[in-house]
Formats: C-alpha cells, sequence, structure tokens
C-alpha cells in the first residue's frame, strides 16, 4: 500500500467532549483517499517564528465516512500540545495533516473470525475505529472489547459503547475500573490480568484476531497473558502508547 | 523553500524569555526551554554502583579506573553552563556538579600521538571529541544536576558534559574515554551528524 | 512501575513522560510508520526482520522505539540491540539498517 505522505490542510469541523478531559476532533480533508481501521495521522503544528512539533493520532472514526476523519485527544496538563488542542483550536482553523499511516495494526472485516480488543484509556482510539467500522460493515463474527478505565466518568466513547454493545450485532463490551468504582458496580476492578482475560475471550476461541492498545505495562501483561492461553502469537496486533491513561 | 503553514494560535512549550540580552546566549536556529527534555536512543542502564566503574585507556601509557567511592574522592566542582542539543532547545544555566576532564587526565600519561578520546558508556552509545576540545576545563563528568544526584534518566550516575558542543556529545552514561590517535564517528556522528558539533557554528549534521 | 528492573521499560518511560507527559507518545515501531513510508514509499510496519544480534524476528511494529532524540532508534524487544537507525536530516535521510540481518518483503498482494 504506497501512498504519498505530504502534509495536506485539514480543516476542523465538530468538536466533541467524550470526558471531561478528553475531546474528539473532526477535520474535514477533501484529498483524503481514505483509510483503515487502526490507522493514525500525523499533525504538524509551527509556531509563528518557525518551532515545530509533530504528533502522532490514532483515527478514531470508521473508513465509511468519506472526506473526514475523528481524532480524539486527551489533555494532558503539562502536555506540548494536547493542551493546545483543548485549549486554543475552534471549529475553521486548519491543521496540517499527514497520512494515513500503518499497516500492521490494521483490521478490516476480510480479516475473519472473532475479534478481541483489548484497551488501556486513550488507546481505545484505534479499536474504536474497528468497532465503528464493523457496526457499518453489518459484520456478525463475534467480537469483545475489554477496556480499562481509571473511573467511569473517564470511560471514552462510553454511551456509544453501551448502544453498540445492546444492539444484538454480537458486540460485548467488558469494563474495567481501575482506580474507583461507582455505587452499584458490576464490572471488573482491577488492571487487567490473565483471569481476566480469559474470562472475556473464554466464548470467542482461538481462531481470530486480537488488538491491543494503551500503556507499554498493560499492552504487555495482556499480550504475554493471550499467547499463555493459546492465542497464537502471530494473530495478537500490539501498539504501545506512553504511559498516560490507566 | 516554500513557506510553511503556521498554526493559529500555536506557540509550543517554550519560556516567555525570547529576545533581549538572551538572544546572545541563544545559538542559531535554538528555542530557549526551561524544560528539561529526556531523550534517549535505548532503555535506561542501571548499573549498580558498586559495578561501576570510569576508566581511561587506549593511548595511554598506564590506564587508570576508579570505583564510584574513588570517583567522588576526586576533586569536583561546581559548573553553571549553558547547554543546547541538536532538536533545538537551549537551556540557560544549568547547574551541575562533576570532575573537570583535566582532572582525570592528570591521572594518565597521554601517548604523543594521542589526539582523540572517545567517550563510551553503559547501552553503547559512543561520541568522539578532540583532545583539544575536552581540555581546559572545556568538559567535565557530572553527577550532580540541580543540587541533586544526577537521575538515571538524565544520564545518572555519571555522565559526559561538553558545553560548548550540542547535547549529543555529552555523553549519558559515560563509562570511559578511550585515548586515539584517529578519529572515530560515534554514534550520531557515524549516521549524518556533524563530527564536531559546535552549536555556535550550527554545525548540526555532515556538510554543515 | 519498576524502576529496578532493566527490561521493564515503564520505569523509564515513566520517569520521561513525567517531563515531556504529552499524549500519544507512541513507543513501539508503529511510531516510525510515518517516517518509513516517506523514505520507503510503502507500508514498513508489518515488515519482519531478523535482528542481527540474537536471531528473533519481529516485524518492525513489534521493535522498541526511541524517537524523540536526535533520531530515531529502534531496537530487538528481546535482546535489547539496535536493529534499525534513521535520522533526517535538512538535506538527507540516513538508515543503518546493519542490526537487521534481513528485512522481508512479501511480494503477493495482500488481501482486503
Amino acid at each position: 500500500m504506497a501512498r504519498t505522505l505530504d502534509w495536506q490542510l485539514a480543516t476542523v469541523g465538530a468538536i466533541r467532549d467524550e470526558t471531561p478531559t478528553v475531546r474528539s476532533f473532526t477535520l474535514a480533508l477533501p484529498g483524503w483517499d481514505g483509510h483503515r481501521a487502526g490507522q493514525h495521522v500525523d499533525l504538524r503544528f509551527t509556531a509563528e517564528d518557525g518551532y515545530s512539533v509533530e504528533r502522532s493520532y490514532s483515527i478514531a472514526s470508521e473508513p465509511e465516512r468519506i472526506g473526514e476523519i475523528d481524532v480524539t485527544v486527551e489533555r494532558i496538563p503539562d502536555g506540548e500540545v494536547s493542551p493546545f488542542l483543548h485549549d486554543v483550536v475552534v471549529p475553521g482553523d486548519r491543521l496540517e495533516v499527514r497520512g494515513p499511516i500503518g499497516g500492521y495494526f490494521v483490521w478490516d472485516t476480510s480479516m475473519r473470525g472473532p475479534l478481541l480488543l483489548v484497551a488501556g484509556g486513550s488507546g481505545v482510539v484505534p479499536l474504536m475505529a474497528m468497532v465503528r467500522h464493523r457496526a457499518r460493515s453489518g459484520d456478525a463474527a463475534p467480537a469483545r472489547l475489554l477496556f480499562s478505565s481509571r473511573t467511569s466518568d473517564e470511560i471514552i466513547y462510553r454511551d456509544e459503547l453501551e448502544r453498540l454493545s445492546s444492539a444484538g450485532t454480537g458486540f460485548g463490551v467488558f469494563h474495567t475500573l481501575t482506580r474507583e468504582q461507582p455505587p452499584g458496580w458490576i464490572g471488573y476492578a482491577r488492571r487487567i490480568d490473565e483471569r481476566m482475560l480469559a474470562e472475556v475471550l473464554e466464548p470467542l476461541g482461538a481462531e481470530g484476531w486480537t488488538f491491543i492498545c494503551g500503556p507499554t505495562a498493560l499492552v504487555e501483561t495482556a499480550a504475554n497473558a493471550l499467547v499463555r492461553l493459546g492465542i497464537p502469537a502471530d494473530r495478537v496486533r500490539t501498539e504501545r502508547f506512553g504511559p498516560t491513561g490507566t | 523553500m516554500t513557506d510553511r503553514f503556521v498554526t493559529r494560535g500555536f506557540v509550543g512549550r517554550r519560556g516567555s524569555d525570547q529576545g533581549g540580552d538572551l538572544s546572545s546566549r541563544t545559538p542559531p536556529g535554538q528555542y530557549l526551554t526551561r524544560d528539561f527534555p529526556v531523550l534517549s536512543a535505548g532503555p535506561t542502564p542501571r548499573t549498580p554502583l558498586d559495578r561501576w566503574s570510569l576508566s581511561i585507556d587506549g593511548l595511554v601509557k598506564a590506564p587508570v579506573s576508579w570505583t564510584w567511592e574513588q570517583f567522588l574522592a576526586l576533586p569536583a566542582r561546581d559548573w553553571t553552563v549553558d547547554i543546547s542539543c541538536v532538536t533545538k532547545w537551549t537551556k540557560l544555566d544549568m547547574r551541575w556538579r562533576g570532575v573537570s576532564v583535566d582532572t582525570l587526565l592528570e591521572a594518565i600519561d597521554l601517548e604523543p600521538s594521542a589526539a582523540f578520546a572517545i567517550a563510551w558508556s553503559d547501552g553503547g552509545y559512543t561520541t568522539n571529541l578532540p583532545l583539544a576540545d575536552v581540555l581546559n576545563n572545556q568538559a567535565f563528568v557530572a553527577f550532580e544536576y540541580d543540587g541533586k544526584p544526577l537521575a538515571p534518566e538524565h544520564g545518572g550516575p555519571a555522565r559526559l558534559v561538553v558545553p560548548g558542543r550540542y547535547f549529543w556529545k555529552s555523553a549519558k552514561w559515560i563509562r570511559g574515554l578511550r585515548i586515539q590517535d584517529r578519529d572515530e564517528p560515534g554514534f550520531w556522528e557515524s549516521l549524518g551528524y556533524h563530527n564536531r558539533g559546535d552549536q555556535w557554528r550550527e554545525e548540526r549534521y555532515s556538510g554543515d | 512501575m519498576n524502576e529496578s528492573n532493566p527490561s521493564d521499560p515503564a520505569g523509564e518511560l515513566a520517569g520521561e513522560a513525567a517531563r515531556d507527559p504529552d499524549a500519544e507518545m507512541m513507543v513501539d515501531g508503529n511510531a516510525a510508520a510515518g517516517v518509513l513510508a516517506a523514505i520507503f514509499g510503502a507500508e514498513m510496519t508489518a515488515v519482519p526482520g531478523r535482528c542481527a544480534n540474537c536471531g528473533h524476528v519481529h516485524r518492525i511494529a513489534e521493535l522498541q522505539a526511541y524517537v524523540r532524540g536526535p533520531g530515531t532508534v529502534l531496537r530487538c524487544p528481546d535482546c535489547h540491540e539496535v536493529v534499525l537507525r534513521v535520522v533526517e536530516t535538512t538535506e538527507a535521510t540516513y538508515v543503518d539498517a546493519r542490526g537487521a540481518a534481513y528485512l522481508v518483503f512479501e511480494r503477493r498482494e495482500r488481501p482486503g
């Protein structure tokens, strides 16, 4: 899949708060050739004096949306870029975008078999593109998302995940809250471990695909546990973010 | 060169102290920062102090090596210097404590043909400097930053500091200087970076 | 966070994040996807490579990436030796692949 990686200008459209610290931005891209779920874009930010930085952001939206993509960004208080995105950027602003990028951590419905998605915090973003792609395509193979967050207020895409998992399409969401649980919480309440993965994995079997994304420690724990549970290592794809998120 | 698109409202995390008399202390192409960014080419080494040593060998009459205790017993002094990284940040008035390379070299006798020092570190990093660039208080081995023991992610327990060169020459986790008669480009010098790295001449890349 | 174990990256990364704590700091070979695609003109993260030091084979996406320094360094997750180094100067991009005994480029079209 050869692509010219030139910078293009995107126009910010809708901006939506997912949680108190996480915000999604719709970027309209006239020259967009489309993407695959799991890919990311690079954004470049340049100040008046020429100082510039680049950051990578997973594409949150499904490939079926034409001409625009969503990125979802967590605001890190001391960050160099995320406070700018949250506090300064408004609809109509233009941002430099390059991509889509990535050929390893991608999933589409042609990859047959059940789908297990394991996310820690903002690691859910590229997996959400996969969830949305699955929903739009009408794929019927079973899929499950095991999603680790610190508190219930910090669950990104909570309502949409609730809606999709209740739609009877064979998609289920399993939450674990690692720091604090609301009264009456019936989900998991600890860091992801082998026992939790075994329970979530059990109905899916070992014939499908697994995608894990989040902080390095979570990704390595989950990947190692799944291999011990009998998942072939070449069916487990991982993407490690820094230790932000849970 | 095409004009770069400017992102409305973006400033970046930089000090507000640009310009004024500080601009004369900022090398060309650099931006002042108040942070101390951590930039690495590999995992942070964690050599226990009871296995750490600093050595000088190569074209010397007799090689020498200091244990951690012996190194700390050497005459040390405070250094306040400006540091520039090739990734464009400059940080002013960084306070270090360390042992001058002159002090280290007093413990050995150089062979007449000695001309270069190759600094080598835990984790395999190397960088090269002409001896002329490290003599006369131009370089020191630091073990404290800002009044505290040098943190591992910043090169602790001890790192080389060469304030007159881009910071990639200030080898973190230094374990020795190998004295040679011939130059030997180090980790970054062998992959496109300038062999000397003088930030005032903006010697970033080979061919600059 | 386990800072005493040299093979546990969470320790050093937590320290790094405390000083450069922006989100989306990808730290495996996926982080090098953009620069590698720009050089090779093709998607590189799925390319398997054999570590010249220990012989293990990993896709580039699975390598440990250090991307915030003067260049990009991709290391073997098994032995931590350097597999690939990339430096982008103003004039050119330098690639040192000596740490890879080989890279494998499949010829057939991928399905889908």
